[in-house]
């Protein structure tokens, strides 16, 4: 225990220390904390009732149906643009570059007006969509499109730096020993950017999870179709039902807890497997 | 040859390494499929978007425009805005700097478990982050009885949207700082201690000229989220007009009312407060790129 002997003569260690836990356990660690107590004045067979109804499954499925499939599109997206930005040189590459953190920086509510007023029936895209017969807003697909735009960055900005750094003597490698482009690609790249796509995944699909702001305008919000886990809180909280609202709560952060630890393994390999290379 | 290093040795040309280079130049209709596929996603879910709120907000003429932005429940809604975002700032900054230097200048048992509860707060939904203070300070909360006998408000006011706005932002300028002073280690901080140097001393002068440009990082980013946070503001607000309505809760209130262009009017306030941020995110990074560069020659 020398080493931290030493390393504590730095003054402020106390203070540092001592601002930080207060201001953890009051803003985020008893208020969080107050949902499971809450959780927990409820009867076991009240707590299922509240956390299992039809209604509430049907946002589960919804939810998380939706999150796993915009996430999925965003990997699949999200690859293409950030290889675009790292390998090909274009007309306003630096531009598309800063835009790509727009869902980061851009109001959820704002986003959420935004896609309405294009996609739904009179919308900018929406009335040439209406005419192939195709419905977006107010439907399961306008929250598809939503957590698309909220989620494509995640993938982006975790990808990018990889492949930024991918050594390129692997593929020459590759290529001298006859290997053309599409299997260089899905042997020796994909391999390497595997950790961080699915870290991106993962990271869009939290995200996707919990979204309110950007779904709650184009779902429509029409119970057993179009209605998203937080909103059902929303709306047992405005019918007074603490109870029930906090229960269903305590079912999503246990599984927001569980995706943050599973990503932070993720990343701890993403940074274990670059060490190895350098 | 342009590669056998991956040097770039094509320096002018505009192309990137990895076009230079003859081993992983893709085919042009590789090329042209990818740019066009991606660019033209870009274009329908991020450009379109943007290009929406500013083409819908003046829908109606610059005079329409300017009457809903200065309706005094927008400016109410505006001033509101920018309280909840000094606070969310000025906490976060104290917090953020205070948690980096723990972290990173000392050794103590639980770091890792402090930095993954730092955090918490982004996995979390911002609807569970307004829920979490009406459970605490709602009138059937746990200190709400307490606070209706001294007469205080919380939620359903504004202490509750600063509140709400705290534990979302709460990460921001925290996790930019600690992997930077991270690597920075704790040399230079000794070096001055041993010159005699106090803690404020120490701070001032040899910390913050090396962190100053990820203090700003983080300080952008906690602002463009306090400005724009709506779920958990919007539990915790009661939407009272003129009173509790941020920005982004006026826009809602505005849109469900059928007042579109007035609510694309605000969006787009926000939206420009979003273009920048993101323009001064960029001009950051290059400053910080910049400067990590000289670092790195002394």
């Amino acid at each position: 225990m020398t080493t931290s002997r030493i390393t504590r003569v730095l003054p402020g260690f106390r203070l540092s220390l001592g601002i930080t836990l207060v201001y953890l356990t009051f803003i985020v660690l008893v208020p969080l904390g107050a949902v499971f107590i809450k959780a927990a004045t409820l009867s076991p067979e009240q707590y299922w009732e509240a956390v299992s109804s039809p209604r509430v499954i049907a946002t589960y499925k919804l939810s998380f149906g939706a999150s796993l499939l915009a996430a999925a599109i965003n990997v699949v997206f999200g690859l293409m643009l950030a290889w675009s930005l790292v390998r090909y040189s274009f007309p306003g590459r630096k531009l598309v570059d800063a835009l790509v953190d727009l869902p980061f920086a851009l109001p959820t509510a704002v986003a959420g007006i935004a896609l309405t007023a294009i996609y739904a029936r009179n919308g900018w895209l929406g009335q040439y969509l209406e005419a192939y017969g195709i419905k977006i807003a107010f439907r399961p697909a306008g929250i598809l499109i939503a957590l698309i735009f909220i989620g494509l960055p995640f993938v982006v900005r975790t990808v990018q730096p990889v492949l930024e750094d991918l050594d390129i003597e692997a593929e020459e490698a590759a290529a001298c020993l006859g290997a053309g482009r599409m299997a260089t690609f899905i042997r020796v790249v994909l391999p390497a950017l595997a950790p961080a796509l699915l870290t991106g995944f993962a990271l869009a699909f939290a995200r996707a999870v919990g979204e309110y702001g950007s779904v709650i305008f184009i779902a429509g919000n029409i119970p057993m179709v179009s209605e998203i886990t937080p909103l059902i809180i929303i709306t047992k909280l405005e019918q007074y039902d603490y109870a029930g609202a906090t229960a269903v709560a305590s079912v999503m952060l246990v599984v927001s807890f569980v995706l943050l630890l599973l990503i932070n393994g993720l990343q701890e390999r993403t940074r274990r497997s670059e060490q190895k290379v350098s | 040859m342009a590669s056998v290093t991956g040097k770039p040795i094509f320096a002018g040309s505009g192309r990137t390494r990895f076009e230079a280079c003859v081993a992983t130049r893709d085919s042009r209709l590789a090329r042209g499929a990818v740019l066009a596929l991606s660019l033209a996603f870009f274009f329908v879910f991020l450009l379109l978007p943007l290009l929406a709120v500013f083409v819908e907000a003046f829908r109606k003429g610059w005079e329409a425009y300017i009457a809903a932005l200065t309706d005094p429940d927008a400016q109410a809604a505006v001033q509101l805005t920018l309280l909840v975002a000094a606070w969310a700032v000025l906490a976060n900054v104290v917090f953020g700097v205070a948690a980096a230097w723990a972290i990173t200048k000392f050794e103590f048992p639980g770091k890792r478990v402090l930095i993954t509860l730092i955090d918490l707060p982004f996995s979390v939904s911002p609807v569970i982050a307004g829920l979490i203070y009406i459970l605490l300070f709602g009138a059937q909360g746990w200190l709400g009885p307490l606070l209706e006998a001294a007469d205080v408000k919380i939620v359903f006011a504004v202490p509750g949207i600063v509140l709400a706005t705290l534990f979302v932002t709460f990460p921001f300028v925290a996790r930019e700082l600690i992997p930077l002073m991270q690597t920075q280690g704790t040399e230079e901080e000794e070096a001055a201690l041993t010159l005699g140097a106090n803690g404020r001393q120490i701070f001032r002068r040899v910390t913050m000229p090396n962190i100053k440009w990820a203090l700003l990082y983080g300080v952008i980013l906690c602002n463009a989220r306090a400005m724009g946070e709506f779920g958990a503001v919007s539990v915790v607000s009661g939407h009272i007009r003129g009173q509790t309505n941020t920005m982004p809760l006026h826009v809602e209130i505005l849109y469900n009312e059928y007042q579109f262009s007035a609510a694309f009017a605000v969006a787009s306030l926000l939206a420009l407060l979003a273009l920048i941020t993101l323009a001064l995110k960029t001009v950051v990074e290059w400053r910080a790129q910049v400067h990590r560069g000289a670092g790195d020659r002394l």
